[in-house]
C-alpha cells in the first residue's frame, strides 16, 4: 500500500441558498485555493475526480460543465462518480494505490436549494417497489428513528441533545450554516415535522462545494510539511430495502470500521456524516466510539449538509482540525443512500 | 428562461425535469407485480428459508441467489415502524395526513414499505395490524396496492382479478426546480433582453466565450471582462436535420450550425434559414435575425435564426481551429 496524504483542502461557506453563482462560479475560487495551498502546480496533479449528481439542480451534464472550473486543457486524466465526494476521493485513492498517479484533485459540489431535496433523493431508491411511493428522505429517516425509539436504543431527548450539541459546536466554524445555543427542553416542545422527527433532528438544506488535494509519499512530503495521512479507507453497504435490515444498527459501518482498524485505534475526535440526529447514535455505536469521544467538532451535517459534499467535508474538516493543532488522529465517516445504506470510514493522522 | 424574474440581483426560472422509464421486471419482480394485479402478495424464499417481501433475486445477507419458491404472504401484517406525515407532499401516495410504515406481512421475514391511511397519528402504533386496500384499476405497479388501513377497519378487499402478466413497469420521473443560472449567464440573458450578445473574456488568455458561464474552460480562471460580440458570424460546422424528434418545433428539414460570432472565440449554435439548405457551407457569412423587440425576453429565443449575408466566405485556414 502507498501512503497517501491530504495536502490541502478548501470549501465554500455552506449556505441555505446560493442564487448568485452557478456551480462553476462557486467552484473556481475553492479549486484555486486548494491548488495554491497544495504546493503542487496544477499541471502536475495526476488525476481529477469529482462527486456530484445532476439531479440536484436538474441540469444534465452539469458534472461535465463543472470541469470548466478546473481548466481541462491540455486534456487531463479525470473521472466522476454520481456519489458524494468522499467516494470520488476513494476512486482517486485507488488510482494512486494502482500507481497510475502520484497526486489527485477531488472535488464535489451541489446546489440542492434549486429543487426539493427530500423529494429529489427519492430518485436514488429502488425504482420498482420504493421510488413510485415517493418515500422522501425525511420520512425514511423517521422510520429509522422510531425503530430505535421503540427498541429503547435512544430517546427523543437523546436525539435533541445531539442536535443541540452539534449546533453549539458549529459556532466556531465560520462555514457552518445552522449554529447557536439551543435549549433541549425547548426543542422538545416543538411540533413534529415527520413524527418522530422534529425540525432540529433534520439537516438543513445547504449549497456548497469542496476541494481536496491528495498526494502519495514523496509527492506529499515535497508538497507540504503538514501532510494528513489517510491511514485507512474502507466502504461497505447494506441492502437497499429499508425493510430488509435492522435500521437501528449499521452493519456496513461496523464492517468498514473493522476493516479500517477503527476499533483498535484511539482517536482525538470523529467527523461523522450523520444528517439526522439519531444517526449519530447508530454510527457511534457501530464504530465503537465511547461517549467521551468528541464527535463533529465542526458541527457536522446537522449544521450544514450540502448534498454530495457533506461526506467529503467530514474528511476535510478533520484535516483542517488536525492542521489547526486540535488533535492528531481522527475518524472520518461518509454515508450515502437512505437510512445510512452505504458507509465509508477512514482514519486520518497528522505527522 | 422565459419566465425569468425581473430583479437585478438574480434571474431564476421554473424548470421541470419529467420523463418516463419503462423497465423490464425479470422473472422475480414480474411474479410479484402480476400477483398484485390479482390481489396477491408474493415473497420469495432464500436458501436459508427466509421469505423476502418484496421478493429479490438474491439474498441481501449472503449474496446468494434466492430459490424459485414463491410464497403468498399477508395480505395483513404488522407495523414494525412508522413515520407520521402530517403535511403530505403532492407526490405522496395519500393526500391527507398518513403514515409511511414498514409492514411485516404474515408469513414474511422482511418488511414492505408502504403507506397506511389511519386518519390520525393517534391511531398509529408499532405492532398494530394493518390490511391492504387495492387500487380500483391496476396500473401494474406497487400502487396496485393503494395503501394499508388498520385491520380494525375491516378485512382486506380484493381487486378485480386480472390474469394479464406484468412484465414491465413504467416509472415516471417528475422533479421540479427553480433554477438560477449564476452571474455570467444572468449577464448574458440580460443582454439578450436588450438585443445584445454578451460574451466574457478569459482573465488568462483573453479568449472570448459566448454564452459565458463564468470560467475559462481551458485554464479554470474567471472571465471577468464583458465583451459585446457581433450578431454576424461565420459558419464553422453544420448539419442538416431530416428526421423528426420530440420537442423540436422547426419544420423539417432544417440546418443547425455552429457559428463563430465576430469577436468571439467559441462557436455558438443557431439555425440557418432564408436560404437553400444545400448551399450552407463552412466559411459562409451569416447574421442573426432577431424577433421584434416587443417580444424580447431573457431568452436565447430572441434570436429567431441566422441568415446568409452578402459577404465573401472566410477561408478555411482562418477558422479551422473552430471547425
Amino acid at each position: 500500500m502507498r501512503d497517501v496524504a491530504i495536502v490541502s483542502y478548501a470549501q465554500t461557506q455552506f449556505v441555505r441558498s446560493e442564487r448568485e453563482q452557478n456551480e462553476v462560479e462557486m467552484l473556481m475560487p475553492v479549486i484555486k485555493e486548494a491548488v495554491d495551498n497544495s504546493g503542487i502546480p496544477k499541471q502536475e496533479i495526476g488525476f481529477t475526480c469529482s462527486g456530484s449528481t445532476d439531479y440536484l439542480s436538474g441540469q444534465s451534464f452539469a458534472f461535465v460543465m463543472a470541469m470548466d472550473a478546473v481548466g481541462a486543457w491540455p486534456p487531463i486524466n479525470e473521472s466522476h462518480v454520481e456519489m458524494d465526494g468522499a467516494w470520488a476521493l476513494y476512486e482517486a485513492w485507488i488510482k494512486i494505490q494502482c500507481g497510475e498517479a502520484d497526486s489527485a484533485m477531488v472535488f464535489s459540489f451541489g446546489r440542492s436549494s434549486m429543487g426539493e431535496t427530500a423529494e429529489t433523493l427519492t430518485l436514488q431508491l429502488d425504482p420498482y417497489t420504493l421510488a413510485p411511493l415517493n418515500a422522501d428522505a425525511i420520512s425514511l429517516a423517521a422510520l429509522q428513528a422510531r425503530a430505535g425509539l421503540d427498541a429503547g436504543k435512544w430517546t427523543e431527548r437523546d436525539m435533541a441533545e445531539v442536535a443541540a450539541r452539534c449546533r453549539a459546536q458549529a459556532k466556531s466554524n465560520p462555514d457552518a450554516q445552522v449554529t447557536g445555543d439551543f435549549d433541549v427542553d425547548k426543542l422538545l416542545t416543538d411540533p413534529y415535522l415527520v413524527s418522530p422527527l422534529r425540525k432540529h433532528d433534520c439537516p438543513p438544506v445547504s449549497d456548497g462545494a469542496a476541494v481536496m488535494i491528495i498526494a502519495a509519499e514523496d509527492a506529499a512530503h515535497k508538497a507540504t510539511n503538514k501532510p494528513v495521512w489517510i491511514r485507512s479507507l474502507e466502504h461497505r453497504l447494506d441492502s437497499h430495502q429499508p425493510g430488509g435490515r435492522d435500521l437501528t444498527t449499521s452493519p456496513s459501518t461496523k464492517l468498514a470500521g473493522e476493516a479500517a482498524g477503527v476499533q483498535k485505534t484511539a482517536v482525538d475526535f470523529a467527523e461523522l456524516h450523520t444528517p439526522f440526529s439519531h444517526q449519530e447514535i447508530i454510527v457511534r455505536e457501530a464504530l465503537g466510539l465511547s461517549k467521551a469521544t468528541l464527535i463533529n467538532p465542526s458541527g457536522g451535517p446537522l449544521a450544514a449538509n450540502p448534498l454530495m459534499v457533506a461526506g467529503l467535508a467530514r474528511l476535510g474538516e478533520s484535516a483542517r482540525r488536525i492542521w489547526a493543532g486540535h488533535g492528531s488522529r481522527a475518524i472520518a465517516h461518509a454515508t450515502s443512500g437512505p437510512c445510512l445504506q452505504q458507509n465509508l470510514v477512514c482514519i486520518l493522522e497528522g505527522e | 428562461m422565459n419566465q425569468a424574474s425581473q430583479g437585478q440581483a438574480e434571474l431564476s426560472a421554473p424548470h421541470i425535469l419529467e420523463y418516463d422509464y419503462r423497465r423490464s421486471l425479470g422473472p422475480v419482480l414480474s411474479r410479484f407485480f402480476t400477483g398484485l394485479r390479482a390481489g396477491k402478495i408474493h415473497g420469495i424464499k432464500t436458501q436459508s428459508g427466509r421469505v423476502l417481501v418484496p421478493p429479490a433475486e438474491y439474498d441481501p445477507e449472503t449474496g446468494e441467489a434466492t430459490t424459485d419458491q414463491f410464497v403468498e404472504v399477508g395480505p395483513g401484517g404488522v407495523v414494525e415502524t412508522w413515520a407520521w406525515v402530517e403535511s403530505p407532499r403532492a407526490s405522496h401516495p395519500i393526500s391527507q395526513p398518513f403514515a409511511f410504515a414498514l409492514i411485516k406481512l404474515d408469513g414474511a421475514d422482511t418488511a414492505l414499505l408502504h403507506a397506511v391511511d389511519a386518519g390520525d397519528a393517534s391511531r398509529m402504533e408499532t405492532g398494530m395490524r394493518v390490511t391492504p386496500r387495492w387500487a380500483g384499476e391496476s396500473q401494474g405497479s406497487i400502487k396496485d396496492l393503494a395503501y394499508f388501513v388498520p385491520e380494525a377497519e375491516g378485512k382486506a378487499d380484493s381487486p378485480e382479478a386480472s390474469a394479464e402478466p406484468t412484465t414491465d413497469i413504467v416509472t415516471p420521473v417528475h422533479v421540479e426546480y427553480t433554477y438560477s443560472p449564476g452571474k455570467a449567464a444572468s449577464r448574458y440573458l440580460r443582454g439578450l433582453k436588450e438585443g445584445k450578445i454578451l460574451g466574457q473574456a478569459s482573465d488568462s488568455s483573453g479568449l472570448v466565450y459566448v454564452p459565458p458561464r463564468g470560467a475559462c474552460p481551458r485554464d479554470g480562471v474567471p472571465t471577468s471582462r464583458e465583451v459585446e460580440v457581433s450578431s454576424k458570424g461565420t459558419v464553422v460546422t453544420l448539419t442538416i436535420v431530416r428526421v423528426p424528434s420530440e420537442n423540436i418545433k422547426v419544420e423539417l428539414p432544417y440546418c443547425t450550425a455552429n457559428i463563430l460570432l465576430d469577436g468571439a472565440d467559441q462557436s455558438f449554435t443557431g439555425l440557418i434559414q432564408e436560404c437553400d439548405l444545400d448551399k450552407v457551407r463552412i466559411g459562409m457569412r451569416v447574421e442573426a435575425v432577431w424577433r421584434d423587440p416587443s417580444e424580447w425576453d431573457y431568452s436565447s429565443e430572441n434570436i429567431k435564426h441566422f441568415r446568409p449575408i452578402d459577404e465573401p466566405d472566410v477561408p478555411f485556414e482562418e477558422i479551422k481551429e473552430y471547425c
